[in-house]
Formats: C-alpha cells, structure tokens, sequence
C-alpha cells in the first residue's frame, strides 16, 4: 500500500525580552541556578503578574510576518497541573482566544517548488524551571531560572507531508524570527524546541490518521530523524495488524528512536480558565499599525527582491536570503562593491568556504563586509587578477591588513597590464622553453589550446601572479604562433 | 485610650497627651493581658511596634506632619510582612516568612503607621466565623461563646477587644464586612481594583479585596485613603485617581435615595436584625433620605455562583502549595507524587480541601459549561442588578448579615455557614463597595448587629458619607464590650 504522511507542528520560540513575561527577573541564559527567578517566578503566596509589553509586541510582530489576523482582545489562561518544575502550579498560557489567529509560511524545498504551511494560532505563555535528576543522590533538583521566560508557541496545520517539508517549515520559522529579531532562534540552548505531530494513512483518504505527539525535539537533524523513524513504524504497526495510538512520545537521539511517554488515557485535565490576574489583551488598530511600520523586510520578500531586482539565481536567493546575519553581509558588501552577481560568489565561495572550515558565524566574520566589499570592487575595476584577489582574502582573514588597496600595495599585487613588461616575460619565457616551444608549434591548432596553459602559468610565475591573465594569453598566443 | 479612635488618638499624639510608645505600649499590654482568651493574634511584634512607635516620637518632635504617623493598628495575616510570618492561618504557611511586604503594608508603613502583629483568620480566608484556623478559633468579645465571624475574624474581634484601634481586613465574599457586623465595628469592602492585591495570599483574585476595619467610617476614610491606589504590580488595580475621603464626610443627605432590595428582607433574616436594620432605615429619614424598595431578582443564585467561582480560583492559586519550595512539606517522602499527596493533606484544613476539590470538580473537562461558565453568566446578571438599582437610587442598604453572631461550633454543616454570606457575596461579584456599620443589639446575649450600605464601583467616599452621618446621629459605634477576664 501507498501511505501519505501527515504532519503538524508546534513550535515553541523563546522570545528574546531582557525581562520575563510576567515578572522583572533577567532571561539571560546560562545563570547559576535559580539567581534569575524573582518572587513571582517562584510562585511565592501574594505575588502577582505583570504582563511584559515587549512580549506581546514581539507575538503581533510575528502574526504581521505571517499576514495573520491579529484579535482586538486576546486572553491569558491558566494551565493547570502539578509539576516540580512549575511554581505555581499552572502555566499562565493562552486557549480560546490567542494573541495571533491564522496566518501561513511559505516555505521552499531543495527542488525550488514552495508551499504554503497554514498556521492555526500562535499564542504566548511562560516557560517552565528544569528539573536536574543528576548529582543530587536519589532526589531532584530544581532550577527555576527559565521559569517565566517569555515563549511563543506557533501551532501549524497539518499541512506537511514529508520529514523534509516539516524541516523546511522549521527553518522558515526559524528565518522569520530571527529576521525578526524576536528570538536568538539558538535551538542548542532551547530558543526553539518542537512538539511534532506525526500519523500516516493510506494515500488516497481523506481522514487523518491516529497521531503520536513527539515532545520537545530540539535540533532540525533530530525533528527529520524523529519523523522518519516515527513514520515508520506507525507503518509497520498497522501493516503488521496493529493500530496506533494516541500518545505522546519522546524522541531519544542517542537510540534514534521515539518512545511512548504517555498515552490519551493518561493524560493530564489541564482545568484551562481565565487568569484572574491579568486584563484581557486589547490591541488597537494604531497599535497594530506601529508595530507593522516597525518590520524589516522579510525572508520570503527579499528572496523575491535578490531574485527579481538582483538577478540572482533562484538558488543564490535562497541561500543568501536564509538567515538575515547572512543577507545582511551579502547586502553590505553589494552596497560597496555594487555587483550583485559578483558579491553573491564571494559570499558564498570563499567566505562561505572560510567560515565553514572554521565553523564560525558569519555574524562572527573576521572578514568584515566592507572589506569584502572593498576586495571584490579591485577585481572589478581590474586592479588585481582573481589568483591575487583570493591572496588578498587569506591576509584578510589572517587579519594581516586592514584592507584590500592596503595589502595589494604592501605585497605589490596590482595586476601588470603594461603591455610591454607582460611582452618582456613573455619573450623570456619562450626564450628559456625551447623544446616546449618547438612542440606547440608542430602540434595540431586545435590542440595548441591546451598547450598554452604551461607558457600562461610560466608567465604568471614570472609575475607573482600579478600579470593580467586574460592579456597573456593572448600575447602568447600571437608571439607562438607568429612564427 | 483602649477604646478610642484612631481619629481620637492622633489628636492625643498631637497635643503630647501621650506618646506613640505609650499608646503601643499600652496596646501590647492589654494584648498580652486579655488575648490569650480572644485568640485574635497569631503573631504580635512587640520589639518591632515599640522601634516603630519610639522612631514616630521622634519624628513628631521634629514636626512630623502625617496624619497616620505614629498610630497603631493590626493586619490580618494574608498580608504579606517581610521578615515576620505570614501564615494565612495555615499549618501550610505556619513557617513561611515573605521576602516582601504587600503594598498595603508598604503604604501604611510610609503613612507612619505601627503594626502591632498579625491577626487570626479563617484558614486562606475560607470561612464565616473563624473557625476555620490552624491557630484556633477567635472568641467574639462581646460574648466569647459566640464566633466573630471570618474570615476576617481576629482584625474585628482585636478591634472591638481593645487591642488595636484599626486592622486591615480582606473581604472575598464579606470577610470584613460580616465580622464587622458581628464585633460592633465598621467595615468597608472597596470596589475591586482600588487597592492593590500585591503581597496579598489569593484566595479568589477576581473577588479578594483589602480594606479597612475600624470603630467609625471616619477612620475608615483616613485608612482608605493611605492604602487606596492604583500598583504597577498589580494589574486589576485600577489607575484612578484616590479623592479625598475626609472631605466628602459631612456632606448632607438631604434627598439622598436609598434602595432596600427586597431580597434581603425575605426569608431567613433574623426578626431582631430586621427591626434593627429598619430602625437604622428611619434614622436615615430622619436626616432627610428617601426610601424606596427595589429589586436585586438574582439575589437566589449568588451564594451558588460564589461556590462555584471562588473555589475554581482557589482551587488553581492553592496549587503552589506544593511542599517544593516553601510551606509544610511533609517528612520523608519517599516519591513525588507522595511528597504533594502528604502535604497538602497536612498541610491544609478541611474547608480548605474541601473548596480545593470543589473548584477542581468545576473546572474539569465536562463540567466547566455547566459550572464555571454559568456562574460568569450569572455574575454577569448579579452585576446587571446592581447597577439597574442604582439608576434608580444612590445606595442600597440591608442587614450585613441575616443572623447575629452565632455561638462557636454551631454551624456544623458548610452550606449552612454558606448561607451566613447571603447578603455580602452578590456584592464581591458584583466588584461594588460596601460597608458595614454597627447598628445595634439583639436582646439575647446582647450581640452586634450590621448595617449594610452599598453603592456603585468607586462610591466609597459616598458610601463613607453615608455611614459617618448615620454614626453622627447615632452612637452604636462607641459602644464596646466589656472586659471578661475568664470565661
């Protein structure tokens, strides 16, 4: 049988406020353990919320980004239920009526074909503390510094049909948030974490599968493997006469595999109701309006503008477009050296192929865009050759000049376009290779082509590489083939 | 001076009658003398009161010009102190020590007020005669067979004891108002919003209100008006201005327009507070006030609203006595599930587990239609009520409570103390002020009796208005108990 694959996601986005989403403490990642969690993270009796206006302003700058309806009033609800690491017993979160309605991503798979992924809501809450069960001899330690930290939880339809258009749909979020500047999108440090919804039915119905919710996956490589591995054997549970059911499940990255958590039955009655604490969110058309007139471009438009007005390849938009750290050097290095094409390669080649190699971010670059900018427009105007030009890159990185006019004048690598020296090492050249020069000349025309690389490469030799090489060749080829 | 007002009192501290130190002194004396029968403090701090009274002297000496400063008075123990107990008169909260003090505390310690302890309660003010304590029952001074009320019950009994000449309260359903009527003192109940909940241990947050109890409204109106406000660190605190409350006093109440709803006359109401309640009634002709009948029709479904209600936000604001972090945990857990299980079950009383389940019950998956979404319906009609009475007139007035105080251990059943708040509740669900006066005696045991006064959202200073007239013409409010040593 043919089986489809049906898949919807929650994502969870920590919101990148100073301060948590109800109370004054600091988010900052990486504190010692509960010196970020004030009187009202910890739920003492008395204390009160305060809702962080920067939360919600982040909540409507991501429903903008999405074209999605933004409610005049949206709720904050409590989520009841017991657990060390939630002070208060209840997660302050919102139901019925959240802070961001429908809206959709547009996302692009490996062949270029795009499609649009509906999102039903996205609405805010406040993350949980952790729970440590390591080094504390048969009991738990609770760490409740992320406890109130503003998150965003986008739930998607269940618009996806493949591992890989749910990876694609992660790495939107992913751009529109970070293009956003509402998240640091660190999914190492739990920026970003999914609860992926995976069932599969036989191609051709139109009922959606029983579904198996996998919780907290926080990586794009795991949330593809989950998926595949999940796919599977709901599969192979039904092909060999079983049923899935109803569950959430826990993907283990050691094991590479999903594992019931919990089934239907046994889970929680979250006794959702409105928080008494806080005021309805009520949100104005001018409030509204602000926060629009406030958003950058985003990743889907300025794929389109590097695409359309840049002339870039679909592919070349595509990558240059996928994180704006990424857009924003490949833009800065065009506003210096003004050739699209030109900065495109630059950036993806070897810059690219230098911030691999390291593994460093290019928000982290040694190479500033400037100086980039300032290489690429030397090979433009001809003043140095590209043999040259990646010279003068490595001392860039090597941070051994400050920029790219300084280091071609230090190491006089400005390309020789004298017709006259370039002669003079020519007849040298031919001068000191007589039997390579007795060859050329009795071969075939047609394979003297490949011949004259040698006598081009001497030439260069000769210069340091500084001679044009487009004016040896074809000095060259008139001097060898005069005779 | 054990008896006097606070109004009474800053005029002795200003003319060097005596000395802030000696009223506190004086204070804590009779407290340690007489209250070991009332049971109406749980904590008094002594060494703190007596620092606070010696730095009000000196401050006076050198021209000290706050009204407040320098007088005593007790705060029920949902509020917040920083450094000392606040135990909401819970095993659970019996070791707990905020590391902050409420935002009342905070406005009466900058108005120069000395706090002689923390008064006894109704155990997460859950309960109408303060019975309902870890700490035990409070006696009511008038006859210490009888309950106080609650669950406000040890800042009214410490009040009308003598032991302190005001306290703050806090009313969810009528926890200031019922106890004042009970103990002889005036209460008030401000709309929800006008003071700041900051700091104080929730009990049903959409109800819960702090307020003043005192012997006049006058003092009332002096207490209002340091701890009314609007507190960033509370959100349904309402940014309104706070008026002067001392100067709407002695308007007239020439052509004034009472409404009596006929609901609170029905039955069920006690024939010696009725004839109290309409003696009180012609007072208020006599001073020029228009009385007319109207009708509150959802008056019946208030007590059930409130039961479904305040137990659901009880039942989830309860949820973070845990054992976790703070609070009673119990001994040697041997799991999870057994540390929250014994605790809890330690930890909190009867009333308190039994609300806890009733409000879980109701917000459960399958009941919520018909219990939790009803009752906001019905509130939404509770509201409508009042405010088509008052198109009609300027206040409501009405027995405080339907019977005198009752005698301690009475009321076995819950639904029958229930019913003790028939008259107060609709008010919280409302979000309306209300007021409780003394307004005379029964025969038997000779036992206080409540005049109720209620008015729109923000007409506190009206209502305070109406109360300080009533306490012009009449003198039920200076009577007090007599000491009894013993039982």
């Amino acid at each position: 049988m043919q089986w489809e694959t049906v898949i919807g996601l929650e994502v969870h986005v920590q919101l990148a406020t100073q301060s948590k989403i109800f109370s004054g403490a600091s988010t900052a990642f990486g504190a010692e353990p509960n010196t970020q969690a004030c009187a009202i993270d910890l739920g003492l009796p008395g204390v009160l919320p305060v809702l962080n206006e920067g939360a919600v302003a982040m909540a409507v700058q991501f429903g903008l980004a999405i074209n999605a309806e933004i409610p005049e009033t949206s709720l904050f609800e409590r989520k009841n239920y017991f657990y060390p690491d939630l002070p208060k017993g209840y997660q302050t979160s919102q139901m019925a009526q959240p802070i961001v309605g429908k809206g959709e991503v547009e996302i692009v798979l490996d062949d270029e074909v795009r499609k649009r992924i509906r999102i039903h809501h996205a609405h805010l809450e406040e993350d949980a503390g952790k729970s440590l069960h390591e080094d504390f001899h048969g009991m738990s330690g609770i760490d409740l510094n992320r406890a109130g930290t503003p998150l965003l939880e986008i739930v998607s339809e269940p618009d996806m049909r493949s591992a890989k258009e749910a990876v694609a749909y992660i790495r939107a979020i992913h751009a529109i948030v970070t293009y956003l500047g509402i998240s640091d999108g660190n999914m190492a440090e739990g920026s970003m974490r999914c609860d992926v919804n995976v069932s599969v039915r036989p191609k051709g119905q139109e009922t959606l599968g029983t579904r198996a919710e996998i919780k907290n996956v926080n990586s794009f490589r795991f949330v593809e493997r989950a998926i595949e591995f999940e796919v599977e054997r709901q599969i192979e549970l039904i092909e060999d006469g079983g049923k899935v059911v109803q569950e959430t499940r826990l993907y283990d990255p050691d094991q590479d595999e999903t594992r019931s958590m919990r089934t239907k039955e046994e889970a929680n009655d979250y006794r959702y109701f409105p928080c008494p604490d806080l005021l309805p969110v009520m949100l104005d058309s001018a409030y509204i309006e602000h926060q629009r007139a406030t958003l950058p471009e985003l990743p889907t438009e300025k794929r389109h503008r590097f695409e359309t007005s840049l002339g870039l390849s679909a592919y070349d938009a595509g990558v240059l477009s996928s994180t704006r750290p990424m857009a924003e050097y490949f833009e800065a290095v065009l506003a210096v050296c003004g050739d699209a094409k030109q900065a495109a390669n630059w950036v993806q080649g070897e810059l690219s192929g230098h911030l691999n190699r390291e593994n460093i971010d290019i928000s982290n670059s040694p190479v500033t865009p400037e100086q980039l900018g300032g290489l690429v427009s030397r090979v433009l105007d001809d003043t140095i050759n590209g043999k040259a030009a990646k010279q003068v890159f490595a001392a860039l990185w090597n941070n051994e000049g400050q920029s790219a006019d300084e280091i071609i004048d230090t190491r006089g690598l400005k390309q020789v376009t004298d017709t006259g020296a370039i002669e003079a090492m020519i007849d040298q050249v031919i001068a000191d290779s007589p039997v390579q020069v007795a060859q050329y000349r009795d071969a075939d025309p047609e394979k003297r082509g490949k011949m004259i690389g040698y006598f081009v490469g001497q030439v260069m030799k000769a210069s340091r590489g500084t001679a044009n090489p487009q004016q040896v060749n074809g000095l060259l080829k008139q001097k060898l083939d005069e005779a | 001076m054990h008896h006097m007002t606070l109004t009474e009192l800053a005029k002795g501290l200003k003319a060097g009658d005596f000395s802030s130190r000696e009223l506190t002194t004086s204070l804590l004396d009779r407290i340690e003398r007489l209250d070991g029968e009332i049971n109406s403090f749980v904590t008094v701090t002594r060494d703190q009161a007596l620092a606070a009274a010696d730095a009000a002297d000196q401050a006076r000496a050198k021209g000290e010009s706050r009204p407040l400063a320098g007088l005593p008075l007790a705060i029920k123990d949902i509020f917040c102190t920083q450094g000392i107990r606040t135990s909401c008169g819970s095993k659970m909260l019996d070791n707990f020590q905020a590391p902050y003090n409420a935002t009342v505390v905070e406005k009466l310690q900058a108005a120069g007020m000395i706090s002689l302890g923390k008064t006894n309660m109704d155990e997460f003010a859950m309960g109408s005669s303060n019975e309902n304590s870890f700490y035990g029952p409070v006696k009511n001074p008038w006859d210490h067979t009888a309950v106080p009320g609650g669950s406000s019950g040890g800042s009214a009994a410490a009040v009308a004891a003598g032991f302190a000449p005001a306290a703050l309260g806090t009313d969810t359903g009528g926890s200031i108002r019922q106890p004042a009527a009970f103990c002889g003192i005036t209460g008030l109940k401000p709309t929800y919003g006008r003071v700041s909940r900051y700091g104080m241990v929730a009990f049903a947050s959409s109800l819960d209100q702090g307020g003043p109890m005192a012997r006049s409204a006058e003092d009332c109106a002096h207490l209002l008006g340091a701890i009314a406000g609007h507190d960033l660190r509370d959100s349904t605190s309402v940014a309104r201005v706070v008026p002067d409350y001392l100067a709407e006093l002695d308007a007239p109440l020439d052509g004034l327009k009472i409404g009596l709803p006929k609901e609170y006359f029905g039955d069920g109401l006690d024939a010696e507070v009725e004839s109290a309640i309409r003696e009180a009634i012609r007072v208020y002709e006599s001073l020029g006030a228009k009385v007319c009948e109207v009708s509150l029709p959802h008056t019946h479904l208030a007590v059930p609203a409130y039961y479904v209600i305040a137990p659901a936000e009880a039942s989830s604001n309860l949820s973070r006595y845990d054992g976790v972090r703070f609070g009673h945990r119990c001994d040697n857990p041997v799991d999870l599930e057994d540390l929250y299980k014994r605790s809890r079950a330690e930890g909190f009383g009867d009333e308190v587990k039994r609300r806890i389940l009733i409000g879980t019950h109701t917000l459960s998956e399958g009941f919520f239609d018909a219990y939790y979404r009803k009752a906001q319906q019905v509130r939404r009609l509770i509201r409508q009520d009042f405010m088509d009475a008052f198109e009609e007139v300027d206040v409501l007035m009405g027995p405080a409570a339907p019977t005198p105080a009752f005698d301690l251990g009475a009321k076995k059943d819950p639904v029958s103390m229930y019913l003790q708040d028939i008259y107060t509740i609709a008010i919280n669900l409302a979000g309306i002020p209300g007021i409780s006066v003394p307004a005379g005696f029964s025969g038997q045991g000779h036992r206080p009796i409540g005049l109720q006064i209620l008015g729109q959202h923000f007409a506190e200073g009206q209502l305070l208005n109406v109360a300080h007239q009533f306490q012009q013409a009449t003198d039920w409010h200076r009577r007090h108990p007599t000491d009894q040593e013993t039982t």
